[in-house]
């Protein structure tokens, strides 16, 4: 159907302090964009005590057109008239009266002074929420060794699954290519001294003890973690959560418990296989330069300790504590609404990424203060 | 007068299963058109192949004489822009106060300046009941008020056909009666269609022009008229119980 639709225009007429308005076309939303500019900016123009509109060449007129009459009459203070406009419209002119609009409120203006408050508040509380869930997840976790039937182990191996296996290849990825990237640095200038068989050294106690166990955590925040807040959020918004608690759930026992526990199980042995493959990575290294894997594999033994792999091993478990149990909480946190989930995923990463930071400068002094 | 709608042997299926056979009937210009039936029959399908958000198996739908399901992109927006729907849950954007969801599809359509842009808005609002509410999120009003400000939202670009999924489910009676006093109210002043979803039968009688009732077992319409008609002359008993509120006769 091709209709011509008339031109939607507005002229101006002044007699001494009368405005007529003629208005032609359509004055729906589509059409209605200039003569809207052009007749406030000619009323802002020329000051009038009335107002007369013309609109016996109006074709059609909606709810937009209705706000149009509304905003004149404002305007010039309810003295306007509007003649000559098709029967079935006139209900239109009368049906808005700005004046009766709910105000908008004012935006209020903060100071710098009161934002700082704002922030320092907020910072400690939620230094305090994070204190108060680990309380509750080390509850809920005792709880779960003590009843160990209670827990929901069906949801806990999907978790060690999602988080776990499904882990394994990038792991393995990112070990194997830091192995090399490693070994081919430290291969060059140690070679300057001959030493470069101790790039077996290098990799194996930087691995086990340090780069394993932190770069696995940050896989596990990236992946997990976020995926953690981001369940747990979209249930909190769609008011799972509270399903579950008027069931008389806790939602830290049901919901969190099971995902710490599998990230507890999965981290150490996902650590393990990044070490393994850097490992292999510095292997393919030292043969190109022309040692025997023998003697490299015997460096390794006599470089890394038993200790040292425990003690990656502790850090692995402690890591995977802190990332799954952030996202838990991020994600039990979350606002309303879906841009509240986006919210928490992101904070989620980025705590896990913060505490495990800080979680592993404190193990390093400790391990030192050990001696280890 | 033309009917604005024209639906023309439309059948329905999700993945080979079907949920609408071969359905035919048009609405005409102005009415309040309430579509029936048991819960789970295909009703919100059927909605949501009126405004062309799935394509039918078989069968052409008329929307202003402009077929929607074999539409080019460029007339499928055109299409749109004359009908506003409310859907089933809401769906109001929450990352939005109630005043930017009502201004989002005249920023994206039109070419109004700012100002133009919040009185419509507001004023929309306040068709509602809802403008002193401008700046609150989705998350803060309730539930009947969420739908009015979807109401509002889909009124936005003053379009000829509104339609409302279950606009009346989940309300308490007099939020409910007042909805319809303001259906009946914008289908009187702005002279808008409605294409109606609702199971509310003191609703139903109120502001209906005219029903049809899909019925889940023949996957068909098995009943047209008005609500009053049909309670009384149906001769189909199923329908006769339906409007007598499930009681046998
Ligand atoms: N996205 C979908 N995929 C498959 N089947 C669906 C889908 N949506 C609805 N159905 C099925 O189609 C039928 C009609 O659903 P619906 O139109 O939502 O009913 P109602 O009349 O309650 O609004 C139901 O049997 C439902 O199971
Ligand atoms: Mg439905």
């Amino acid at each position: 159907m091709a209709i011509n639709i008339p031109q939607t225009t507005v002229n101006f007429t002044v007699k001494g302090t009368e405005i007529r308005m003629v208005l032609q076309g359509h004055l729906d939303c589509i059409h209605l964009g200039s003569v809207w500019r052009q007749t406030f900016k000619f009323l802002d123009k020329n000051s009038a005590e009335n107002v007369v509109i013309d609109a016996s060449d109006v074709v059609y007129c909606d709810g937009s057109g209705a706000t149009l009459f509304a905003k004149v009459r404002e305007k010039v203070k309810g003295n306007m008239q509007v003649v000559g406009l098709k029967k079935e419209f006139l209900p239109l002119v009368d049906m808005f009266e700005l004046e009766t609009l709910a105000p908008l409120p004012q935006k209020s203006k903060v100071s710098i002074i009161e934002e700082i408050g704002r922030a320092t508040h907020s910072i400690l509380k939620d230094l305090r929420e994070i204190i108060t869930f680990t309380g509750e997840l080390l509850v809920a976790i005792f709880w779960a060794m003590k009843n160990r039937r209670q827990v929901p182990w069906g949801d806990t191996w999907i978790n060690a699954e999602s988080a776990g296996v499904n882990a394994l290849p990038i792991i393995c990825l990112i070990g194997f290519l830091l192995g090399l990237i490693m070994a081919f640095q430290s291969a060059v200038p140690m070679k300057q001294f001959g030493a470069e068989i101790f790039v077996a050294d290098l990799i194996g106690l930087s691995m086990l003890k340090e780069l394993g166990p932190l770069l696995t955590a940050i896989v596990l925040a990236g992946r997990s973690g976020s995926a953690f807040a981001a369940e747990l959020g979209t249930m909190k918004v769609n008011e799972e959560i509270n399903a579950l608690v008027t069931m008389g759930l806790d939602p830290v026992r049901y919901l969190a418990v099971t995902r710490v526990i599998a990230s507890v199980m999965m981290t150490p042995i996902l650590s393990c296989f990044c070490c393994l493959f850097a490992l292999m990575g510095g292997a393919i290294v030292i043969l190109s330069l022309g040692y025997p894997l023998v003697i490299y594999m015997d460096r390794i033994a006599q470089a890394v300790t038993i200790t040292a792999f425990l003690a990656g091993v502790v850090k692995s478990v402690a890591f995977a504590i802190l990332v799954a149990g952030v996202g838990c909480l991020r994600g039990l946190q979350t606002g309303t609404g879906a841009k509240a989930v986006g919210q928490s995923t992101t904070s989620a990463v980025v705590s896990a990424i913060v505490l495990v930071a800080v979680a592993d400068a404190i193990f390093s002094v400790v391990l030192f203060a050990l001696g280890i | 007068m033309e009917p604005i709608i024209k639906v023309k042997n439309l059948t329905a299926k999700y993945e080979g299963h079907m949920v609408l056979d071969s359905l035919d009937f048009e609405i005409h210009r102005g009415e309040v058109f309430v579509i029936l039936g048991g819960s789970g029959c295909g009703k919100s399908t059927l909605l949501k192949h009126l405004i062309g958000l799935y394509a039918p198996f078989s069968g052409s739908i008329h929307i202003d004489g402009d077929d929607i399901v074999t539409a080019s992109q460029h007339e499928r927006k055109k299409i749109l822009r004359k009908i506003g729907v409310m859907y089933q849950s809401g769906a109001l954007f929450g990352s939005m106060t109630l005043l930017q969801n009502v201004q989002m599809p005249l920023k994206l359509f039109t070419d109004l300046p700012p100002d133009a842009i919040e009185t419509i808005a507001r004023c929309k609002l306040k068709l509602v009941s809802l403008d002193a509410f401008a700046h609150h999120f989705p998350a803060e009003i309730s539930g009947g008020m969420q739908k009015r400000a979807a109401i509002a939202r889909a009124m936005a670009l003053d379009p000829q056909v509104l339609f409302l999924d279950e606009p009346s489910a989940g309300l308490d009676p007099i939020t409910s009666s007042e909805l319809d006093e303001l259906i009946l109210q914008l289908a009187e002043s702005l002279k808008i269609t409605f294409v109606i979803v609702t199971h509310e039968l003191p609703s139903i009688y109120t502001i209906a022009s005219r029903v049809i009732m899909l019925d889940k077992r023949v996957k068909k319409i098995v009943a047209v008229g008005s609500p009053h008609e049909l309670r009384d002359t149906s001769e189909d008993p199923w329908v006769r119980k339906f409007f007598k509120r499930g009681k046998d006769e």
